[in-house]
């Protein structure tokens, strides 16, 4: 049962949140611009590494906000944000 | 009397306390504190149960859980299947019978009640022997809040079975002192009885504590979140390989020792020692000082341990060195056991001797309990000194002490438990300091030689040599094994069953793995061990679900009207957690005469249906009308206040995610409705994309499904029932046109009453608070008594809207299905510049002429309703698989209306074979159907306005 760091609620049990796959695969700003190729990319490809991962989360049981978390796929250990600390959050305030 | 083979004093029993109990149609006597193992042998019965595979006779090899012999099937007080008899308390009146492996469920249900528990700790200390005390005492001490579970009815490990001295006292005393101070501090909890199964992520560990039959809960299961763990998990001895070594009365040194000194009970008079560890030697002084006969130590190391040698020498006892047991005589009860001259390097044999004996303990050494460290990914080495994988590297927070850390001695194990205590408080920010450990007996570390395998002198003979034994699983099926190619121990495992008994290998794990490195020729380190899962021992299914049983498993969601709805004697549907009304059967009709009367009703006369459970998502906000043009297919920013629009939703793929009705209730407020069951998924696809796509957009959802009670009024009567129960609305059509609403009063209630058809007649819905819902339903059903009003389910609110070709999105969409392939493109805007999915749908792969599309089914004339999931193929008769399919039913109904069953399906380029005649495989036959157009029946719309 993974420790799960809610920006809002502090940590909690896996069970109170819904994974989201991969974070920072932002959507196209104009859908139609891009290719076929392109559009498959956005829409089937994500990354599926051993290691480090950094991956969205919501606190469904929760604040029911989406959040990103950066975990390591093959040992669970939640790494701090690290890097995306300036990075502006995926997330509405 | 408590048994022949009890002795008159010492023990942790109560000899005042009499028990009585039965097993296998014996009545039999105990004392408590007994477990029934120590029961038995008090009596003299070895003898528990017999192999799974060979049937041949089981005894009792351990004194605790990782016992892989004495199962027993508990039939009073509750029947419980595959218990060990050296866990199993003894109680009076307790029934029990040995089992063959496999035991029974009981048929009737389990009256006991169990429990879930969530706590949350500093320090989590396992086991609450020497090593777990001493933790838990440097912990508390330095002020962290503490828990100790252990499994064993009373505190101690291995110290309630060992006879030693602490402080020149008892050694039990100490533990008497060191639980006392544990339980008068407020921030520490005990748990005996507590086993912990299973060790998961960021040290949430799992617990089932065993509180009796008389408890209020029978178990419960503690779920801790534990800061540090201190594993202090002990150790398990092992067995030793040789011919014929399953015989009742073989027993584990340290469990004999055990018996003699926690239970008062001599397993037998005269007893064979086989060792290859100084251990046994203890057991073999312990049991000699107790009465027994020793007819020989048998250690298979060239030399024995001179200090215990010596001691043996005292009490005259024959040490054989350079000896092993190679053959045991007898059947219900070890009669006598063969020794040989043993070189451990060649295997080479020596002339046999036997030896008369109703008792041989053996001794392998000792397997560290690893298996919460290693479910914690804590590493495991193989340690050639210590014969035995130990932990190594390190897991943060978690610390293995005393014998799970490989250790041996008391002294070690009360030194590494405070060391461990102390880094746990340390690492919390807490100063703690270990107590002056208590002086221990003066013993030297014992040492050991592992030995994996006695050879058979009879080359050839069958399979006798067990190495798991409650798998009946033996050297000759690891031989098979390996012969076969196989060359992982999990591969082997899974091959010979090895391991995957109910004590999940315990004594028969490292044995194997050693057995296997020597016939690969390999090093026992490079072969390692099979991976240790959770849980650690069996956990009953009533443990784990707790309350969390019947109606407490899953919610069941109900609506304003359902207790109508089960006064009409209506049977019930689930849709996610709903329950919806399905049909109301008048007396005598079966559920297909009811359906077709109801949709009779509906499209000549008037109905009422429970919708309620529609979902309901309130948007709000300056942005919300941008926002919607966002998430659906079609315009809904042009939506007038008072006005309703049907909408479709997609996922970024272009497949059809959920549909409903949009109604406009403000300047910047809309109210929005989705599939029953999909009301929660469609928040969150909307919360997903509002909050990380388009945070910019101010607009914020809550869901008001329990909020609003929704009563459908349905067929060219409905108007006429309004008329009479609604107030403050002008009814006809020019001034309340299709697809708007209006606000009203029925039953003195403030409604919103929208014109809104979803079986093409006109119809109506009416919301109101969800309190006043059955208020307003009773109003309405009494104004339409009069023309017959008829109550509907959903089963026929099902036909009628596939006689209209609407599809229902979940049963006539699985996800692979775009707007345009259910013949919907006209919800797709044109004129938006991007909503979602808007992108996919020119996707080579949604474009394809051949994507199967929503047609219509008519059977052939006199042929049945077609099962939903029907395939439908081309050819008249089957050809040779692989048969090509075009598709397959999605929905299917009888109907008044058309006179003939009907379908929905999604076919391959359906729309380009309306006309066409193909076959839907029913069962063993082909039954020709024609495809038409999805919409059966009022193509044109007239019946909307009444």
């Amino acid at each position: 049962m993974m420790l799960i760091p809610c920006p809002w609620c502090g940590p909690r049990n896996e069970t109170e949140f819904h994974y989201g796959g991969q974070a920072d695969v932002a959507c196209p700003g104009d859908p139609h611009a891009v290719s076929d190729a392109e559009w498959a990319g956005f829409l089937f490809f994500r990354d599926n590494p051993k290691g480090v991962f950094t991956e969205r989360w919501m606190h469904r049981s929760g604040c029911r906000r989406w959040f990103t978390v950066r975990r390591d796929t093959a040992t669970n250990e939640i790494h701090d944000a690290g890097a995306h600390e300036d990075e502006e959050r995926t997330v509405t305030v | 009397m408590s048994g022949p083979f009890r002795l008159d004093e010492g023990g942790r029993i109560d000899r005042e306390r009499p028990v009585a109990f039965r097993f296998d149609g014996r009545d039999l006597q105990g004392l408590a504190g007994d477990t029934l193992a120590s029961a038995l042998l008090a009596n003299g019965v070895h003898q528990v149960a017999t192999g799974i595979r060979y049937g041949r006779p089981r005894g009792i090899l351990s004194a605790g859980p990782e016992e892989p012999n004495a199962l027993v099937q508990i039939e009073k007080p509750f029947p419980e299947p595959m218990l060990t008899a050296t866990t199993v308390e003894l109680a009076d009146g307790l029934e029990a019978v040995g089992l063959p492996g496999q035991g029974r469920l009981s048929p009737d249900p389990d009256p006991a009640r169990y429990d879930a528990v969530h706590a949350h700790c500093d320090v989590l200390v396992v086991g609450a022997g020497p090593a777990g005390l001493s933790a838990a005492l440097a912990a508390a001490r330095g002020g962290a809040r503490v828990v100790v579970a252990d499994a064993d009815t009373e505190f101690g490990g291995g110290l309630l079975g060992s006879g030693e001295m602490l402080d020149h006292a008892p050694a039990m005393e100490w533990v008497e002192r060191a639980r006392a101070e544990l339980a008068r501090r407020t921030e520490v909890r005990l748990l005996p009885r507590t086993t912990v199964t299973g060790h998961y992520d960021a040290n949430y560990l799992v617990a089932v504590e065993n509180r009796g039959d008389d408890a209020f809960t029978r178990q419960r299961t503690w779920h801790i979140r534990a800061h540090e763990v201190v594993l202090a998990t002990g150790a398990h001895e092992r067995p030793l390989v040789f011919a014929d070594n399953d015989r009742p009365g073989t027993m584990l040194a340290g469990a004999a020792r055990t018996y003699l000194h926690r239970y008062a009970v001599l397993p037998g008079r005269r007893a064979v020692v086989f060792t290859t560890d100084d251990g046994a030697y203890t057991a073999a002084l312990d049991l000699c000082g107790a009465g027994v006969e020793i007819a020989a130590v048998v250690d298979a190391r060239p030399e024995p341990p001179p200090f215990w040698a010596k001691r043996c020498a005292e009490q005259g006892i024959p040490v054989r060195a350079g000896h092993a047991v190679v053959g045991t005589s007898g059947e219900e009860h070890v009669t006598g056991a063969s020794i040989a001259a043993f070189d451990p390097d060649t295997g080479a044999l020596g002339p046999e001797e036997h030896h008369d004996c109703d008792l041989l303990l053996v001794s392998g050494g000792w397997n560290p309990a690893v298996h919460l460290y290693s479910q914690a990914r804590g590493p495991l080495a193989y340690d050639e000194a210590a014969g035995a994988f130990l932990p190594s590297g390190s897991v943060p927070g978690v610390h293995p002490a005393g014998a799970a850390a490989g250790l041996r001695t008391t002294a070690q194990c009360l030194s590494s438990g405070a060391v461990a205590g102390v880094q746990a408080a340390s690492r919390l920010g807490l100063e703690a300091s270990a107590a002056p450990r208590p002086e221990t007996d003066p013993h030297p570390v014992p040492k050991g030689r592992p030995l994996w395998l006695v050879p058979d002198p009879e080359a050839g003979a069958p399979g006798r040599q067990f190495v798991d034994l409650a798998r009946d699983a033996t050297v000759a099926d690891i031989d098979k094994a390996v012969g076969a190619g196989l060359t992982s121990v999990e591969h082997i495992k899974r091959f010979t069953t090895i391991g995957t008994g109910h004590d999940q290998g315990r004594t028969s794990g490292t044995v194997s793995s050693g057995i296997i490195a020597g016939l690969l020729g390999a090093d026992l380190s490079e072969v390692g061990t099979t991976t240790f899962r959770a849980p650690y021992s069996p956990v009953s299914f009533a443990a784990l679900a707790g309350r969390e049983r019947g109606e407490l498993y899953d919610p069941v969601r109900v609506t304003a009207m359902h207790d109508w709805h089960v006064e009409r004697g209506a049977p019930f549907e689930n849709v996610g957690q709903w329950k919806r009304p399905w049909y109301y059967p008048r007396p005598g009709e079966d559920m297909e005469a009811a359906v077709l009367r109801e949709c009779r009703a509906v499209r000549t006369g008037v109905g009422m249906q429970d919708v309620s459970t529609l979902g309901k998502i309130d948007v709000q906000g300056p942005d919300a009308a941008a926002f919607l043009d966002l998430v659906y297919t079609n315009m809904m920013s042009t939506l007038k206040l008072g006005r309703i629009r049907y909408g479709l939703m997609c996922t970024a793929d272009g497949m059809v995610f959920d549909d409903g009705t949009v109604m406009r209730t403000g300047e910047n407020r809309y109210l929005a409705t989705t599939t029953s069951g999909g009301a929660a998924g469609v928040l969150e696809h909307l919360e997903d994309w509002l909050q990380t796509e388009w945070p910019h957009l101010r607009v914020h959802l809550t869901s008001v499904t329990e909020q609003w009670a929704t009563i459908a009024l349905a067929g060219p009567r409905s108007r006429e029932v309004l008329e009479r129960a609604c107030t403050g609305i002008d009814l006809d059509n020019a001034d309340f046109p299709f697809m708007s609403w209006r606000h009203g009063t029925i039953a003195g209630r403030r409604a919103r009453v929208c014109r809104i058809s979803f079986s093409g007649e006109l119809a109506f819905e009416v919301n109101v608070p969800w309190w006043h819902g059955r208020q307003v339903w009773e109003a309405l059903y009494a104004a339409g008594e009069p023309f017959g009003i008829t109550p509907y389910g959903t089963e026929t609110m099902h036909v009628l809207r596939a006689e209209k070709g609407f599809p229902i999105v979940g049963q006539d969409t699985d996800g692979t299905v775009t707007p345009q392939d259910l013949g919907m493109g006209w919800a797709v805007s044109k004129k938006k510049a991007d909503f979602i999915g808007s992108r996919s749908f020119s996707r080579p792969d949604n474009t394809r002429t051949d994507r199967k599309q929503l047609v219509g089914l008519i059977p052939a004339a006199g042929e049945g309703v077609l099962p939903e999931g029907t395939q439908i193929v081309g050819t008249r008769v089957l050809p040779e698989p692989p048969v090509p399919m075009l598709g397959h039913v999605t929905s299917s109904y009888r109907s008044a209306t058309l006179g003939t069953p009907f379908a929905l399906a999604l076919v391959k380029g359906g729309r380009d074979r309306i006309g066409q005649t193909v076959y839907g495989h029913v069962g063993d036959r082909l039954v020709p159907v024609e495809i038409t157009d999805p919409v059966f029946y009022d193509k044109e719309g007239a019946r909307r306005d009444g």
